[in-house]
């Protein structure tokens, strides 16, 4: 009695493990099911490469490449902003920062990175466009660069805490080597620490980036929204992620706008997929390398 | 001096740059937040309704929806979310599950909140019917924050010490009794944290909820879990993009941000502050 007990509850909680699966197979199943239909209509290659989006034009254009450029800068721009504050910030945690200033800024940055998006978007809004315009002479704002601007400082928590733990996986025994031999602390630090920690800086930034790239309440409000491939980074743009947010609620359910969203969002999970993989398989190799294995 | 000593000099004074960079400006947005905002906060604004159209009044009831929306997201990710990591860490801690599980967990962590939007609208809100309410919205928050549970759970149980499971077992007790009596119950600070996070997670999550559960106004408070409802970040948002005067508009929104504000960063400072006594606690 008590042992068919035990095994009920087993089976129960091996059910619960693969919750996170299924909704995981789920968001894949929905998001194929909801942009295939496009795809009856438009080709594949269309879609991807085609230069004009206008989906509510007669006849509707679903080219997505501006949107796709659109994204690529920002996250581009944004990688500038924060892969050397992040990484800035987790070298100085590791290798500078006394006992007592690592309690207080560690904490800081890991709280830091919980503020939502939507604050940066109203702070972009409301300081960092006006400032850019009057301080560039820019005609607008709200534009790719002021985006990856802030789109960069919010990833800058994730980056900073993500390698801050790589750093902390590298044995002493690595740099008492260095240090034995002659070598200074930044000698040290840039041949041996950072180096050893260099696939868990890697992912870290990989991490980094995905966020930038499917973030998508900052660049709604932010990058200007303007569907076109931009010429300069202080063009307004509309990435993948703002199309989405800001159009479906106009889209008929079921009409080939709508259908086209879900396919952009198709996109835009696959990419993000990749980098969790490669963010994924690079980390584990780090473990084992460092002799971390879990 | 020498010329590899200036080296070093000058690369560290880069470092504490980017170290100082980061926390000034992370900062400098929320001082200015709170330096804008607080001049709105009133207990008229925390406490009324918004009147004239969104121009005047207070932000109650959009403080209310966001507390529903984030409640139900818990409700529904922390059975099963605790659940899986239980699996993981009690019966199964070796087994080719774990790697799986622990997969599609970092993958559902990364996936674009506005992809768990459109999830939502095309499961919850169109084909379970549940229309546009808090019931759709607190379940697409609820796969969103998922992860986070999952994942801090498994940490706190993981911290368990061996010792007391085998102490339990040695007194005769079941797997089940020891996990339901022993193990969870010492984990709860951890899984408490990870409830915390999530709770500010949920809040401040604008995307899932913009075709699950937003409304830009509803004349008076949330009745049932099957109406649309106001949420803070929404409210911030439309705010700031519709709407005809927008500057009494973005002077309500300074004071939503500054609410928001608060809200996530006092849960996340509890969480991390539970999270590092706990610690103590064990190696102590």
């Amino acid at each position: 009695m008590r042992c068919r007990k035990e095994k009920l509850i087993r089976y129960g909680f091996t059910a619960a493990a693969f919750t996170a699966l299924v909704f995981l197979v789920g968001i894949v199943a929905v998001l194929f099911t909801e942009a295939l239909p496009l795809f009856r209509k438009v080709r594949v290659a269309d879609f991807l490469f085609g230069r004009v989006w206008y989906p509510t034009g007669e006849p509707a254009d679903f080219g997505i490449l501006p949107l796709i450029a659109g994204s690529f800068w920002v996250t581009l721009g944004a990688l500038l902003v924060c892969v050397p504050l992040g990484v800035g910030s987790a070298l100085y945690l590791n290798e500078l920062a006394g006992p007592k200033q690592k309690a207080v800024l560690k904490p800081a940055v890991e709280i830091l990175a919980g503020v939502p998006s939507i604050v940066y978007g109203f702070f972009g809004m409301v300081v960092i466009a006006p400032l850019l315009q009057d301080l560039l002479g820019l005609p607008i704002g709200l534009c790719a660069f002021t985006a990856s601007l802030i789109l960069g400082l919010m990833a800058t928590p994730t980056v900073a805490s993500v390698a801050e733990d790589a750093l902390g996986f590298v044995p002493r025994s690595f740099r008492e080597a260095s240090f034995a031999l002659g070598a200074d602390r930044w000698r040290t630090l840039t041949k041996v620490v950072i180096p050893a920690a260099g696939s868990g800086i890697s992912t870290a930034i990989i991490l980094g980036m995905s966020r930038a790239i499917g973030e998508t309440m900052t660049v709604l409000m932010v990058a200007g929204g303007a569907a076109i491939i931009p010429a300069s980074a202080f063009d307004p743009v509309r990435p993948m992620t703002s199309a989405i947010a800001a159009e479906m609620g106009e889209a008929p359910v079921g009409g080939e706008h709508y259908h086209a969203l879900f396919a952009i969002a198709l996109v835009l999970f696959l990419v993000t997929f990749v980098f969790n993989i490669a963010a994924e398989l690079i980390s584990r190799r780090f473990r084992l390398k460092l002799g971390h294995a879990r | 001096m020498k010329k590899s000593e200036l080296v070093q000099k000058a690369g560290f004074a880069f470092l504490a740059l980017c170290m100082g960079l980061t926390v000034f400006s992370l900062l400098s947005i929320i001082v200015f937040l709170a330096v804008k905002g607080s001049g709105v906060i009133s207990w008229e604004f925390l406490t009324a309704a918004p009147a004239d159209s969104m121009t005047a009044g207070g932000i109650a009831p959009v403080i209310l929806g966001t507390f529903y929306l984030t409640l139900g997201a818990v409700l529904f990710a922390l059975p099963p979310g605790l659940a899986c990591a239980v699996y993981l860490t009690e019966y199964s801690p070796k087994g080719w599950t774990v790697n799986l599980v622990r997969i599609s967990v970092n993958n559902l962590a990364g996936v674009p909140s506005v992809v768990f939007g459109l999830f939502g609208l095309a499961v919850f809100v169109k084909f379970f019917g549940f229309g546009v309410s808090i019931l759709s919205g607190s379940l697409t928050l609820g796969v969103l924050i998922l992860p986070v549970i999952i994942s801090a759970s498994q940490e706190a149980l993981i911290a368990v010490p061996q010792s007391l499971r085998e102490a339990s077992l040695a007194l005769g007790a079941t797997q089940w009794e020891t996990i339901r009596r022993v193990v969870v119950p010492a984990a709860l600070p951890g899984i408490l944290t990870g409830v915390i996070l999530s709770l500010g997670r949920a809040a401040g999550e604008t995307a899932p909820i913009l075709f699950t559960a937003a409304a830009f106004y509803i004349r008076g408070y949330p009745r049932s879990p099957m109406s649309e409802v106001m949420a803070l970040p929404y409210h911030i948002y439309a705010l700031m993009t519709e709407g005809t005067r927008p500057e009494l508009q973005t002077r309500i929104a300074y004071g939503s941000s500054l609410v928001l504000l608060l809200m996530v960063l006092l849960m996340s400072a509890a969480a991390i502050f539970i999270r590092q006594r706990q610690r103590r606690t064990w190696h102590a």
